[in-house]
Parts: structure tokens; C-alpha cells; sequence
């Protein structure tokens, strides 16, 4: 028995809503009529990722991609695509304004919102295999650089990508190699920034652990185009799987002679060492890094000199972020107007994101900058779990703030983040939804910056924990009106004075949800409301005895406990002693349970 | 290996590529690919890795079935995930391969050359390196 053809009916929370399981059912009972069952295989599949157009089917091995399609539609595709092996053109995915007919599912330019240049290895070959990264280009772009490009040139072509820093900043990358180049100096360095330390990223990581030679690749080249011999990856230890792939991975490129002494007998040398971070936030910030290199405790310093003029021991240094690195071999091998042509004016190629929170699909993703974060959201994340409201998304980490509802069509670009009172960080991505508090997300992102300060500086040091203070208090019902303007006024003087980005931008996510839901700050100080039932102390949890029949369901999933009440009867609940854990509340199938 | 020149490195390069185009691996044609980057693997990528291999073994398939490993596709919410390359059957993505479905996925995909329902996942984004 071998099926000629397959049918995938997209079964992704988005498609199941738009009546896939009918599509399913109606294909499965025309195969049999139609006396093709032996013939096709029917089965459901989880989400494409194209919910907008959906219910989607895909035909294998044809790779016939339909969207919009309806239950009715069953009867043709068998007949068409099963019996007489044609595609039922009507049905095909066409981009807006194309005019071809039809879409093969491996045509980037037709349905897919992702667009992989950094992750292009990642969950294709094995990174345990140097030979598996050469097959698909790799340490071409070397090549190049070696043998047939100057110094000059690979640092103008880095420069015409538009390619601009992935770590945070945005600082374009071809004139922080150019300024290395041009520093006299006998020793320089290249330092890749893999400390990653904000809730929610864990795009480095993947990136170091799916592909470490991408990284690598890069540094080498960075070496050659500014004169610098030495690297240094700057990881945390927190990070074991990709330091260990790191490790093979250099181990590999040395035995093989493209890192060491006289690189494929170019006569040029390049060596990289690993650095392991004990995971402090600061130690991201690139002055503090290169003091935690140098074996000094990790605190900032001022800027100017910035590290690329006088960095580790008091050399030119290149710093950069291991995605901004992982992107430098392919426009190399591809060019740099090829790179140049994806993006927004000001903001070229793509951005990985780790979606996370209450979205369906979290995962970590590779866009177009310009794609707009709806796109992200609702397409390629699947929406909201639960069906429930979305409320707002988190871009930057504790860096950045939060971007709602009206903003969601905004084309993503680092300007128009910070236009919007966040930032493009590193690119964790944290989706919110209506269960989610303002106040306590802005605790919570305040409480890491207290903890994450280095101390050097008052206002970041102060600041911070005067701005946790007042978060805390209005959290627990306790908050003035002039709270909020002391929250205000706070934030705005760390901004202005902190010594480095980390004090810099640590009020970002307090000013921006005062900003966008002041209404719920308000609710919190006058109300004493939560209206997300976050903030514990806030919440009171009874139970109506009009409701309650008294099954008693409640008092045995408190864990305290404190409900009391005989069988049959109306249970009661000891506010008192209650830790508002929620549970019964979660519990009760008669919606007796009142949280209020 | 010893170290290249320029001149052996194209040549390995090429030699590669055929390998790939090939698609088949050390004269074995059925290939299964795990994602083991920390997302799969605290999802029981391991322990998938572990029990495909042997159910691999219990159908009798070893002669003709290699199993790689591979990083994070970013189908993070449905890790484990696996993909197959084998003749006859097109190139699929099973997500959420926790290893109790390693042997139903060996009997179904491999003997019986038949797809499992509700696993298959797609790959978010089309290849920049295939020409
Ligand atoms: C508090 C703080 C933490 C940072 N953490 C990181 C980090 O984890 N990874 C990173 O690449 N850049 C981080 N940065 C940004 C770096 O200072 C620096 O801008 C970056 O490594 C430069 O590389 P790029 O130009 O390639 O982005 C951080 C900055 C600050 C202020
Ligand atoms: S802003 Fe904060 S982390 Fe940065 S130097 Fe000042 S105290 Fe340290
Ligand atoms: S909220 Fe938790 S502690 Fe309070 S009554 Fe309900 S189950 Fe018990």
C-alpha cells in the first residue's frame, strides 16, 4: 500500500474556529464516493502560521498551498488534485498583485512571514558538524574575505548592507568596524556578546546552540577587516548545551585549518577563546563585559571612549551581539543590496524574536524588519491562547515598555519602537493578555532592575528601588495620586542621569504602562480594584451561598485550609487566613466562588 | 582531518553539497532528524532521540535508517520535534514527538508509509541556501 497523494487540513486553533474539522470530514467522505481512498491519505496538522487565510490545506507532494478554503470545496480538491492530478487553481495562495498561478510552498516570495538569514541552519544541520555547515556556504564568505576582497571593501560592504547592531543599541555595524580599523594600535580584539540576560530572550542562545560556526565564521571575518587576531565569546554559564557546541565547534575549526595560525594558508591568524559570565544583567552592557573579561568586577564606564577606539585592556575593540554576527557571513556570500532589499528604510534585513507569554504558538521567529508586530501576533503566533483579550506586548525586556492594541500595525523598525515608548532590545517578545496586571508587570520588571543594578551610579541604584517602592505600595492599595507623579518624575531623572542603559532604561516599562493604562494605575490608588486579579493583596475571594450547593469541591483544593461548610450546604471561606492562591475560585463548576 | 587549504575546502564544499542533494547518508536512505537545542530537549528530546532508536531497531530497520541531530527549528511550542526524509514519502515535521509515540511514528511513517494525524508541523520559513 503506498498513498499517491497527501492532504494536510491545517488543524491550528485559528483554522479549527474557521471550520477545518468539517473540511477534514467532507475530504475523508469524497475520497471513499469518489473511489480514491487507497489512494490519498487525509490528515490533520497543526498550525502554518498563515491564520489570516485560513483553513488552510496543503496537497504533498504536489505542495499545492490553498487557503480560504470551505467545507464545499472537498468535493473538487479530490476530484481534481486526487483523481485527475490537477491543481485546483482557484483555491492556490496568490500574493496580492502577482499574477502566477501557482504557489509552491517553497516560494519564499508567496506565503511565509518568516524569513530565516540568521536562524538559516538552525534545524537543518547538525551543529556538532563542521562539514554540515561548509556543504550549505559555509566559511564561503571566509573565503572571500581572504582571497579576494580588502579590508576596505568587506567593511563598505557591511557598511551598504545597512546592517545595524541586534544586542539593543541599533548602532550600525559597518561604522564600528571602520572606526577599529582606523585606531593604530598593534593589538585589537573581536568580542561576541553572548550574555543574553533578559527575562524572556533566548534567541543567542538558539542561535549559538543550532548553528555556533555562523558565529565563529563572522568573528573571523571581523578579525581580518579591522586587524585584530584574538576573540573572546562572552557567554554566560547558564548557557551549558551552547558552550559545549561552542567549544566543538572552535575545536573543529582549528583541526581544520580555518581558525589558528595562517588561516588556509592566507597567512592570516585568528584565534577565539570562550569567557563564561555568572549571569549578571550588567555584564551584557559592553563596557561592563569587557571589565569581566579582563578578570575586574563587571561595572560600566563612561562612554566616550567607546570600546571600538579603546575597549579590553584598553585596545581597540569590536563588540558584537551574536545575532548581529550570525547575519555578516550571508551578506558576504549574497551582497549586500540583496540585504539591503529587505527592511524598512532606516532598518535593514530581518529580526529574531523569542515570542513568548499568552500566545499560541511561542516559539522563536525571524521576520523582515517592517513586518508589523499584528503580523507577528495573530499570523505567525496563532493569537491569544484561550481566546482571550489581548492587552499588550512586552518588546525589550525590562529595557523596553509595553505596545498595545492601537499600535499593533506599526512596521517594526528600531525607530518606530522608541517612537513608541519601547525599544527593539535584543528581541524578547512577551504577549499579555487580560488576565495580566499592568502594575505588577512593571513591579516585577522594576523588582530585576533592583536586584541587576550594578550600584556605581545613585540614580539607577536609588532610583530603581524608590520606583519599586511606590510600584509596591500601589500594588497593595496604599498608592496616592501623587504616586504617580513621583513615579513620573523618577523615571524620567534615571533616564536622563544613569551612567549606562541599564539605569537608562530601567523606568521604560513603568512610564510606558502609566502612559498607556493610567486608568488601571488609578483603579489600583483610588478603587483599591485590580481588575486582572494580580495584585493579591487587592483581591478578595468569598463565595456567594445563593450559588454554592456545597459540594465541598473548593475546600479540598484549598491548600491552606480555609473553607469551611458541611456537605450540602453553603461553605464559607475564612478571608483572614485566605493566601488568595485562586485555586478554589478555579475549582468551583457553579461559579459560586466571587473574586472581587 | 588535517588542515585545508583554500583549494581542499571548495572541494570538501562541493562534495558536501552532493552529499545533501543526495539526501541519502552513509548509503542509508531514511533519515530522521531530532531538534536538540534546550527547548527540545526539556521537552524530552532525549528521550525521543533514545526511543526511536529503538523502535527503529524492534521493526528491523537499523540497515537503512540514520538518526541526526539537529538545533532549535523554533517550533518551540510543540518541541519535541522530528523531521523525516525518506523515499517515497514526502519530507514532513512532527511536532510534540514525546517518546511514547516513537513506535506508533516508526510503524506508521517508516513501514507503513503513512502520515500521523495532528503532529505535522510546517517549516516556518523556506531555505535561503537551497538553490
Ligand atoms: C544593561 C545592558 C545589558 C545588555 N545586555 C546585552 C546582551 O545581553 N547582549 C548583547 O548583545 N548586548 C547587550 N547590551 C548591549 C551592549 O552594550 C552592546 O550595545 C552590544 O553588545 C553591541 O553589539 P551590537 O552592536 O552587535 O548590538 C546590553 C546593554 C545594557 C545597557
Ligand atoms: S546605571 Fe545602574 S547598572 Fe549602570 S552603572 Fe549606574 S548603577 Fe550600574
Ligand atoms: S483563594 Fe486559595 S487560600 Fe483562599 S480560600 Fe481559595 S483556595 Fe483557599
Amino acid at each position: 500500500m503506498a498513498y499517491k497523494n497527501f492532504i494536510l487540513v491545517c488543524g491550528g486553533t485559528g483554522c479549527e474556529s474557521s471550520r477545518s474539522d468539517e473540511i477534514y470530514r467532507n475530504l475523508l467522505a469524497e475520497a471513499e464516493a469518489q473511489g480514491v481512498k487507497s489512494d490519498v491519505q487525509i490528515v490533520k496538522t497543526g498550525c502554518f502560521g498563515f491564520c489570516e487565510k485560513g483553513p488552510i490545506v496543503k496537497v504533498l507532494p504536489s505542495e499545492s498551498f490553498y487557503v480560504e478554503v470551505k467545507p464545499e470545496d472537498a468535493k473538487e480538491i479530490i476530484a481534481e488534485q486526487v483523481v485527475k492530478g490537477r491543481e485546483v487553481k482557484r483555491l492556490l495562495y496568490r500574493k496580492e498583485q502577482k499574477t502566477q498561478d501557482s504557489a509552491k510552498v517553497e516560494d519564499i516570495e508567496f506565503y511565509q512571514k518568516q524569513f530565516r538569514i540568521v536562524l538559516r541552519n538552525c534545524g537543518v544541520i547538525n551543529p556538532e558538524n563542521i562539514e554540515e555547515y561548509i556543504a550549505r556556504d559555509g566559511y564561503r564568505a571566509l573565503e572571500r574575505v581572504l582571497f579576494e576582497m580588502t579590508p576596505e571593501q568587506v567593511i563598505a560592504e557591511i557598511k551598504a548592507s545597512g546592517l545595524r547592531g541586534r544586542g539593543g543599541a541599533g548602532f550600525p555595524t559597518g561604522i564600528k568596524w571602520e572606526t577599529a580599523r582606523k585606531a593604530v594600535s598593534d593589538v585589537k580584539y573581536i568580542v561576541c556578546n553572548a550574555d543574553e540576560g533578559d527575562p524572556g530572550a533566548y534567541m543567542d542562545r538558539s542561535t549559538i546552540e543550532g548553528d555556533p560556526h555562523s558565529v565563529l565564521e563572522a568573528m573571523i571575518i571581523a578579525g581580518k577587516a579591522i586587524g585584530a587576531n584574538m576573540g573572546y565569546v562572552y557567554i554566560r554559564a547558564e548557557y551549558p548545551l551552547a558552550i559545549e557546541r561552542l567549544k566543538t565547534a572552535i575545536a573543529q575549526a582549528k583541526e581544520m585549518g580555518l581558525m589558528g595560525k595562517n588561516i588556509l594558508n592566507s597567512g592570516f591568524d585568528f584565534d577565539v577563546e570562550i569567557r563564561l559570565g555568572a549571569g549578571a544583567f550588567v555584564c551584557g552592557e559592553e563596557t561592563a563585559l569587557l571589565k569581566s573579561i579582563e578578570g575586574n568586577r563587571g561595572m560600566p564606564v563612561p562612554k566616550p571612549p567607546f570600546p571600538a577606539e579603546k575597549g579590553l585592556w584598553g585596545k581597540p575593540t569590536v563588540i558584537n551581539n551574536v545575532e548581529t554576527l550570525a547575519n555578516v557571513p550571508v551578506i558576504l556570500t549574497k551582497g549586500a543590496a540583496w540585504f539591503a532589499s529587505m527592511g524598512t528604510e532606516k532598518s535593514k534585513g530581518t529580526k529574531v524574536f523569542a515570542l513568548t507569554g499568552k500566545i499560541n504558538n511561542s516559539g522563536l521567529i525571524e521576520v523582515p524588519m517592517g513586518t508589523t508586530l499584528r503580523e507577528i501576533i495573530f499570523d505567525i503566533g496563532g493569537g491569544i491562547k484561550g481566546g482571550k483579550k489581548f492587552k499588550g506586548v512586552q518588546t525589550g525586556g525590562p529595557s523596553g515598555g509595553i505596545i498595545v492594541e492601537k499600535d499593533l500595525d506599526t512596521p517594526i523598525s528600531y525607530e518606530s519602537l522608541v517612537a513608541l515608548g519601547s525599544m527593539m532590545g535584543s528581541g524578547g517578545m512577551i504577549v499579555m493578555d487580560e488576565d495580566d496586571c499592568v502594575v505588577d508587570v512593571s513591579k516585577f520588571y522594576m523588582a530585576f532592575c533592583v536586584d541587576e543594578s550594578c550600584g556605581k551610579c545613585s540614580p539607577c541604584r536609588i532610583g530603581t528601588k524608590q520606583m519599586y517602592n511606590l510600584l509596591d505600595k500601589i500594588s497593595k492599595g496604599n498608592g496616592e495620586m501623587k504616586d504617580l507623579e513621583n513615579l513620573e518624575k523618577i523615571g524620567k531623572a534615571m533616564t536622563k542621569a544613569s551612567l549606562c542603559m541599564l539605569g537608562g532604561s530601567a523606568a521604560n516599562p513603568t512610564l510606558s504602562t502609566i502612559r498607556h493604562f493610567r486608568d488601571e494605575y488609578i483603579e489600583h490608588i483610588v478603587d483599591h480594584k485590580c481588575r486582572a486579579g494580580k495584585c493579591k493583596d487587592l483581591v478578595v475571594y468569598s463565595i456567594d451561598a445563593e450559588k454554592c450547593i456545597g459540594c465541598g469541591l473548593c475546600a479540598r483544593k484549598c491548600p491552606v485550609p480555609c473553607i469551611t461548610g458541611e456537605k450540602k450546604k453553603p461553605h464559607v471561606i475564612d478571608a483572614s487566613r485566605c493566601i488568595k492562591c485562586g485555586e478554589c475560585f478555579k475549582a468551583c463548576k457553579f461559579g459560586a466562588v466571587v473574586k472581587s | 582531518m588535517a588542515k585545508m587549504t583554500l583549494e581542499e575546502l571548495r572541494a570538501l564544499r562541493d562534495s558536501k553539497r552532493q552529499d545533501l542533494a543526495r539526501r541519502d547518508v552513509e548509503g542509508k536512505e531514511i533519515q530522521i532528524i531530532v531538534g536538540m537545542g534546550t527547548c527540545g530537549i526539556a521537552a524530552g528530546a532525549k528521550l525521543t532521540f533514545d526511543a526511536i532508536v529503538e523502535a527503529v531497531q524492534r521493526h528491523g530497520l537499523e540497515d537503512k535508517v540514520v538518526i541526526r541531530q539537529t538545533g532549535c527549528m523554533g517550533l518551540c511550542y510543540v518541541e519535541p520535534t522530528v523531521e523525516v526524509v525518506m523515499p517515497g514519502m514526502p519530507t514532513v515535521i512532527y511536532g510534540k514527538m514525546t517518546q511514547d509515540i516513537a513506535d506508533k511514528f516508526v510503524r506508521k511513517h517508516l513501514v507503513e508509509h503513512s502520515l500521523l494525524d495532528n503532529h505535522i508541523f510546517d517549516r516556518p520559513a523556506a531555505d535561503i541556501i537551497k538553490k
